[in-house]
């Protein structure tokens, strides 16, 4: 399952930074949702994984830290999670109005010299 | 009153009352100055009150933490030499607070001058009762950056402007010179405390840091005092209003360095290094300065020579090194500051009673203004040594020491014939400014008519002229006792014997005196003449100190700059992004390069078939994605959200249900937003290259491109798996675990990190994306899409098509008619969301969910209710307020943060308890309940903001190219829309 997971984040960051170099903001927004899936998949994965173990404590019986998954992880991509949906939010907006503004989508504002 | 809290008044007050001129705009000219000059003489009079404290060797000194964990306190230190300087720092601030209520015309802005000139009153006794010397350099800084907007304060004038800038330029780099000076002092010493670094004189001396630091500090020093080559600073300072000129280039900013050299003194002095690098500084200076002072025509380049000339003479004398040497630098500041401001403030009076202060246009002007004329020629006087004034016992202990052989070196030797000579010269200008100015023929074509000034504008010159006669004639029960204890606190056990009578018999220095006095009334009427028609003083004008900080100016900021923009910098976003990943890329390999494979055996793989199915899956959206995305949004935007779920089912699988609903909550809104943008993209077909027949540079920039994906995905993964197969060491999630219940009441441990572990990361990330939320609605409020994107979209159109304009999507009431049924559901599904939303955020503390999830939930009810009915439908029947669940979420949160203060805790800090509520039984409640709140109605709030902000679009007006004013008045019905 590491090696799936592993390959999993591989492409879906390839996927990412090659729309990143893409010159069609568009490309790039779905570009950066592709990769901060990958980020975040990788920090969640450095807390290492286990199934049916979440975080969640019984009160009454003492704790063991091995039946656990690391919580820690989890609640730095929960905030990136939210983070990465106001900063796609925040670009697509820049994108719309850059292009009313320009006229065009490339990402420099103006379009090549062919 | 508290002797410390005296002390760090005195340093407080004038910041205080600057930001209280600065903030009150209701204060009037008058009283500006009354406060500034209230606030010196407080300042003033609390030193004078602390001196029996600092007598006989004795150091007031306070401290107070501020950085403690590496050795940086902040400290309040004053002893007898700092107290002199405070008291010449209040004192003469106060005076030039009274002089500049008469200078400064009723046109300028006076508020803020008296606010620039407090704090810089208040940053100059910081760094004289700094007893840490960081502290010291930090306050240091900010005299030289008041300094700037005082240079500058009249901004109109393009010579203020760049003397401001060349000043700020050089002093600053000098302080930041100090800066590296102090810290290797600190690092030698073993303490950034003056006082210690004082005690390990002799050890830093032997340190082989010690040149470094030396040069660096005499850097920072001799910039600030407008050491030669640094000299040329000063004379452009002169653009400053008078006041600024009598106060910073004469009596206080300008002898910081002086001040520096006098503290460091007994630390760095002594050495041949000191001997000569301080001692021909100041001697070059000395000379050159007195010399070009002679052929100035503006009064104050006059003056402004003679500054630089004087403080050449001081820092000469603390070159000197011997004790003796020292006690008259440190008499010589204190005489210096007398006679010169005075003589500043009368060259501000000629300016501003006759209109120039052009030494060839100014003459005869005694009988029109008999006694400024005369309190001027006193202090001339003593600017050129005559006895009887304060200005001849400084020179004359000058020219002892001089005489004195020290080391026997060439320069030692030729000593005595320079002070001479520079003190001939220093006659010279002294009589030109006199003699030019109040002399000869009655004065032609001035343009204004000569008079006295105001009373109390005289008084300030008045009083510091008298200074200079008593001092001159009974030094030794006037400034006597407070020099001793001055120069005690230097010295220490080195104090030497030294006498201030007036009277020494014939002596050696007296010859040098009187030379130096007959032959500057001989040689300033031998080129008397020559001076006026001078451009410049011959030969040393081709000494070219500005001209080459200019050109070193130029090189720098502009073909430097620009070179390195043409080489390294480009408009274009994609080389940017390229460059960024390879370094990444780079610095990932040049890491992982290091790591010791050595017995890493690859671990049996373990294979489960359903979650490999999901990857392929999630890989082949992914990829697809990337493929679609420039011609076929709309599919790749489906395929992200493919991946997106995948990603979802990840986190549910390995035991991460929080991050699972928060993710697909999310995807469900960022779905719905891009597709809300997707209207507003233009139209791409493909493809420009038929049949793959791409350019060469095409396909080299896309296989670049793709080798650089490839060869991130397969980084990322490797790096990944290889964490991923090997054990991980005990953690802080541990302690998490344990401490999650008994300590944050919760059994989520996810969620207590966040509202109560981590609670201030979480209060910051809710800041951020309110300020999101806020930046994307300002961004659309005057925004009108391209024309071409107006036109409606094709379903729209055939609704219009078959039902009539009144069945208009955007303008109509009745909206979804070919949503009909959906539409109903999801209206059906407003109340149940909203109770999926609170299910989710009360169970949050101790079940999957919490505030972000609910909030995202919450904001989705409202989302549905827009894609069902429309804008509009929605709006008449529903007030949502999006700004206002962001203040207030903003404001529970921190509320609630700020509730532990009450109890004495820290910011956040949380409590919890069970409360017994009837029929449902024991219950908890934390604190960071309240918090989680905050932060689901700002997440509601910012999330529905930016939806709203965005789905708007679709009812503004289209913009047609019209003309600019009616753009214009599109724009203002824009706003009336949004209010």
């Amino acid at each position: 399952m590491e090696l799936v997971l592993a390959i999993g984040i591989g492409v879906l960051a390839g996927s990412g930074v090659w729309l990143l170099l893409r010159p069609r903001s568009f490309q790039v927004i779905i570009g950066l949702s592709l990769l901060s899936y990958a980020v975040n998949l990788f920090i969640f994965a450095m807390g290492r994984l286990g199934t049916g173990l979440p975080p969640v404590v019984d009160p009454a019986a003492p704790i063991d830290p091995t039946a656990f998954t690391d919580p820690l992880p989890q609640a730095l991509v929960l905030t990136a999670i939210v983070i990465g949906f106001g900063m796609t939010a925040l670009f697509l907006v820049v994108l719309i109005v850059s292009r009313g503004l320009t006229g065009t989508d490339h990402v420099d504002g103006r379009e090549p010299e062919q | 009153m508290d002797k410390y809290f005296a002390l760090v008044l005195i340093v407080a007050l004038p910041f205080a009352a600057s930001l209280m001129l600065a903030v009150f705009t209701r204060i009037s000219r008058d009283m500006s100055a009354w406060i500034t000059m209230g606030v010196a003489l407080v300042g003033l009079v609390m030193a004078l009150f602390l001196y029996p404290q600092i007598t006989e060797g004795q150091v007031l000194a306070r401290k107070f933490e501020w950085i403690p964990s590496i050795g940086l306190d902040v400290i309040v230190r004053m002893d007898g030499f700092t107290w002199l300087f405070t008291v010449l720092v209040t004192g003469i601030g106060a005076l030039v607070a009274l002089y500049a209520r008469y200078y400064m015309s009723p046109e300028d802005p006076v508020r803020r001058f008296f606010s620039f000139l407090l704090a810089f009153m208040g940053a100059m006794l910081g760094t004289i009762l700094s007893g840490n010397v960081i502290q010291l350099v930090i306050f240091w800084e900010i005299t030289g950056l008041f300094s700037f907007l005082l240079i500058g304060y009249w901004y109109h004038n393009a010579a203020a402007r760049d003397g401001a800038r060349m000043a700020l330029t050089i002093t600053a780099a000098g302080g930041l010179a100090l800066m590296a000076g102090m810290l290797l002092l600190g690092h030698v010493a073993g303490s950034y405390e003056l006082d210690k670094i004082v005690e390990a004189g002799t050890a830093i001396r032997d340190n082989g840091l010690y040149h470094v630091a030396l040069v660096l500090i005499l850097l920072g020093a001799l910039t600030k005092s407008a050491q030669f080559p640094f000299q040329f600073w000063l004379p452009n300072a002169m653009a400053a209003p008078t006041p600024v000129s009598a106060y910073l280039h004469s009596a206080t900013m300008v002898k910081l360095g002086v001040f520096l050299l006098v503290l460091l003194w007994p630390v760095m002095s002594g050495t041949d290094i000191w001997f000569w690098v301080v001692g021909s500084a100041g001697l070059i200076t000395f000379v050159i300065g007195a010399y070009s002072a002679i052929f100035q025509q503006d009064l104050k380049g006059l003056l402004a020579y003679s500054t630089i000339s004087h403080l050449g003479l001081i820092t000469l004398l603390l070159g000197i090194g011997s004790p003796l040497a020292a006690v008259a630098a440190v008499f010589h500041i204190v005489n210096h500051a007398t006679f010169k401001a005075s003589l500043f403030m009368a060259a501000g009076i000629i300016d501003h009673e006759t209109g120039t202060r052009d030494l060839r246009r100014l003459s005869g002007l005694f009988k029109y203004m008999p006694i400024t004329a005369t309190a001027a020629m006193v202090a001339s006087a003593a600017m050129a040594g005559v006895p009887l004034l304060n200005g001849f016992l400084s020179k004359e202990m000058f020219f002892a020491e001089t005489v004195e052989t020290h080391t026997g070196s060439l320069l030692d030797q030729s000593l005595p014939y320079f002070a001479t000579l520079g003190g001939l010269f220093s006659v010279v200008y002294s009589i030109r400014f006199i003699h030019g100015v109040f002399f000869g023929p009655a004065p032609v074509d001035l343009p204004h008519q000569p008079h006295e000034p105001p009373r109390w504008m005289r008084v300030p010159i008045e009083l510091l002229v008298l200074m200079c006669l008593i001092v001159g004639i009974i030094p030794g029960l006037t400034i006597g006792p407070f020099l001793h204890t001055a120069v005690l606190a230097v010295l220490g056990e080195q104090t030497p014997y030294y006498s201030l009578s007036v009277w020494h018999g014939f002596t050696l220095p007296l010859l040098m005196s009187i030379i130096a006095l007959v032959g500057g009334i001989v040689v300033y009427f031998a080129i008397r003449r020559l001076a006026m028609t001078m451009d410049g003083p011959p030969v040393v004008r081709h000494l070219k100190g500005q001209r080459i900080f200019e050109r070193i100016m130029v090189a720098i900021s502009w073909r430097l700059a620009n070179r390195l923009e043409g080489v390294l910098g480009t408009r274009r976003l994609q080389p940017q992004i390229s460059l960024l990943i390879l370094t990444v890329l780079a610095a990932g390999f040049a890491v992982t390069t290091r790591f010791d494979l050595q017995g890493f055996a690859l671990p049996s793989i373990e294979f489960d078939l359903p979650f490999t199915i999901i990857w392929i899956v999630g890989a082949g959206c992914a990829v697809g994605a990337a493929h679609q995305a420039k011609y076929h949004r709309f599919v790749a935007l489906v395929l992200m959200s493919g991946a997106g779920l995948v990603t979802v089912m990840t986190f549910a699988w390995f035991s991460a249900p929080d991050l699972a609903i928060t993710q697909l909550l999310v995807e469900i809104v960022t779905t719905v937003l891009i597709l809300l943008g997707l209207r507003w993209m233009p139209l791409r077909v493909p493809d420009i290259y038929k049949d793959f027949h791409w350019p060469v540079e095409v396909k080299i920039r896309r296989s670049r491109d793709f080798l650089i994906a490839v060869v991130s995905g397969i980084s990322i993964a490797v790096i990944a798996f290889f964490i991923l197969t090997r054990d991980v060491a005990d953690t802080v999630g541990t302690a998490f675990l344990e401490l999650a219940y008994p300590e944050g009441g919760g059994t989520n441990v996810v969620n207590v990190i966040l509202v109560d572990f981590r609670g201030f990361d979480t209060f910051g990330e809710i800041v951020v994306l309110a300020i999101v939320a806020l930046s994307v609605f300002a961004l659309l409020r005057r925004f009108r899409p391209a024309p071409e994107s107006m036109e409606r979209p094709e379903q729209q159109r055939r609704i219009i098509e078959r039902y009539g304009r009144s069945h208009d999507l955007d303008g109509d009431a009745t909206g979804g008619r070919y949503t009909a049924t959906a539409g109903l559901i999801m209206h059906w599904m407003f109340p149940v969301i909203i109770v999926l939303a609170a299910y989710l955020f009360f169970r949050g503390h101790d079940l999957p969910g919490g505030g972000f999830a609910a909030g995202i939930a919450m904001s989705i009810a409202f989302l549905v209710q827009y894609m069902a009915g429309g804008t509009r439908w929605v709006e008449e029947r529903l007030r949502v307020l999006p700004v206002r669940w962001i203040s207030f979420g903003l404001l529970i949160a921190m509320l609630t943060g700020m509730a532990a203060w009450t109890f004495d805790y820290p910011f956040l800090t949380s409590y919890f308890q069970y409360t017994e509520i009837p029929y449902i039984g024991k219950v908890p409640t934390a604190s960071a309940l309240f918090f989680d709140l905050g932060v689901f109605v700002l997440v509601v709030g910012a999330t529905v903001l930016m939806l709203v902000a965005i789905a708007h679009q679709s009812i503004r007006r289209p913009k047609v190219r019209r003309s600019d004013a009616e753009d214009e008045e599109n724009g203002v019905q824009a706003g009336e829309e949004d209010a």
